[in-house]
């Protein structure tokens, strides 16, 4: 009885408290993204923003989240039900799922598997099934086109985005996460790969299906994409899903490139400053990139976005990382 | 290996977590909301119009081949990823071997721009 309580019970209420204590603050951390985005926006475009609901307008997020919750599932009658319902859950289950491996300081981990990076990027792909299965089980034409092109430019990006990771992985030589961070301790790793950074970074915009690569969702001609036919709770897990995507991909970026809970300069009063604290004020740099971007440029062609992907972004970091890896066998900069 | 296991417990428990909650939380709606459907509102959107034939219509044969493309080249980064963490060790053996194994596929890769599988217009 005795080993039952130190053997299982103990250890597993300890790591159920280590998720709820990931879990929760990134589902709250979602709706006040949502909140960001919307305030951020209004700003650049010298308007107020939400600031009726709570306190500058706080309570926003919480308030529509209530208003959706109320109302009707829809489910067309030519829907593949299951597969249908199915699509915002896996879409919503997998962005949250990665948050497991994302380190957030030293030992600071839900899972400090080995093979972290290829957890993220398997997620990461797995990440195209939610959109095409809504795409098809809806069995109406918008979904169907935003379905289909979601998923090329996902996959095209995704490519790109792999070989990037790679070019991290020769500078690391490790799969795990906390590695990858330690290894950037004196040298971020933005600094030497700066245009895989770039890559990267506008990679996870595409992955993402945010501005400029929002075509899946061009308002103008497929109304909302893949996500037409959804109402209630099913969309709020597709919307929730997309902002928790944002904030892991921008996580990935600063885990990758800039030090995760690193300072930028292990001195005094900045390493006086928790891990978390950092890794969370890089996360919201990003994302202030994120929605700087939607709020700045127009909307890229489906050709030129394929273009970009392919015959730019792809051969570049094919490119680079033929070059990292010369650079670090001729000059034997080989991580020890 | 059940060292190596045990890492992966925390993802599954995390894993059953979420899905126990998303589903609570779509049934929950289901239930607190107001469920009165009709046949206006089942049938499949297409501005206001009543869908005349079946979506899952043909397609663009690009989008297939960009899937095609998509695996060729998944596939390479996936022989990069133990390529890319033991370079260390394999030196420059290891360098000039994947080098001739990226060239071969960049010879594929140019075939391929020149063959126009890339072009949207």
């Amino acid at each position: 009885m005795d080993s039952l309580w130190s053997g299982y019970v103990i250890p597993g209420l300890l790591i159920l408290a280590q998720i709820l204590a990931v879990l929760l603050p990134v589902m709250i951390a979602v709706a006040f993204v949502v909140y960001f985005e919307r305030k951020v926006l209004a700003w650049m475009a010298l308007r107020r923003g939400p600031n009726i609901v709570g306190p500058w307008g706080l309570m926003q997020s919480f308030a529509d989240f209530l208003k959706v919750f109320l109302k009707e599932t829809i489910i067309p009658t030519g829907a593949n039900k299951v597969v249908f319902l199915a699509a915002p859950l896996v879409t919503f289950i997998l962005s949250m799922v990665a948050w497991a491996v994302i380190p957030f300081g030293p030992g600071l981990v839900v899972a400090d598997i080995n093979v972290g990076i290829l957890f993220l990027f398997a997620i990461s792909s797995l990440g195209v099934y939610g959109i095409i299965m809504a795409g098809w089980a809806s069995n109406s034409r918008y979904p169907f086109l935003g379905a289909l092109r979601s998923s090329a430019q996902m996959v095209s990006y995704e490519v790109s985005m792999g070989f990037v990771i790679v070019t991290v992985l020769l500078c690391v030589g490790s799969l795990n996460l906390s590695a990858i961070v330690e290894a950037q301790r004196g040298l971020w790793f933005a600094i030497p790969l700066f245009p895989m950074f770039v890559i990267f970074f506008i990679s996870a915009l595409a992955e993402t299906n945010r501005h400029p690569f929002d075509l899946p969702e061009a308002e103008s001609e497929l109304v909302a994409g893949y996500m037409v036919e959804y109402s209630s709770v099913p969309f709020v897990l597709f919307f929730l899903g997309e902002y928790a995507n944002m904030m892991l991909m921008s996580a990935m970026t600063a885990v990758l490139f800039l030090g995760g809970w690193l300072p930028p300069l292990d001195i005094a009063p900045f390493n006086w400053i928790p891990g978390p604290i950092w890794l969370t004020a890089k996360i919201v740099l990003l994302l202030f990139v994120f929605i700087w971007v939607r709020a700045t440029f127009p909307r890229y062609r489906y050709d030129q976005l394929m273009r970009l992907g392919w015959k730019v972004f792809l051969p570049a970091s094919l490119l680079w990382v033929v070059i990292t890896a010369g650079a670090l066998v001729a000059f034997d900069w080989f991580p020890k | 290996m059940q060292e190596l296991l045990l890492s992966y417990l925390p993802i599954l428990i995390f894993l059953a977590l979420v899905v126990g909650m998303s589903v609570v939380f779509m049934a929950a709606s289901y239930f607190a909301a107001e469920q009165k459907p009709d046949t206006a509102k089942l049938v499949g959107y297409e501005c206001g119009f009543t869908p005349f034939a079946d979506a899952r219509s043909q397609f663009d044969v690009r989008f297939y081949l960009v899937a095609l493309l998509f695996i060729i080249f998944d596939l390479e980064v996936a022989f990069l990823f133990p390529w890319a963490i033991t370079l260390g060790d394999l030196g420059a053996f290891g360098f000039w071997s994947m080098f001739v194994f990226l060239l071969i596929l960049t010879v594929g890769f140019v075939y391929e721009w020149k063959k126009g599988a890339l072009e949207w217009e």
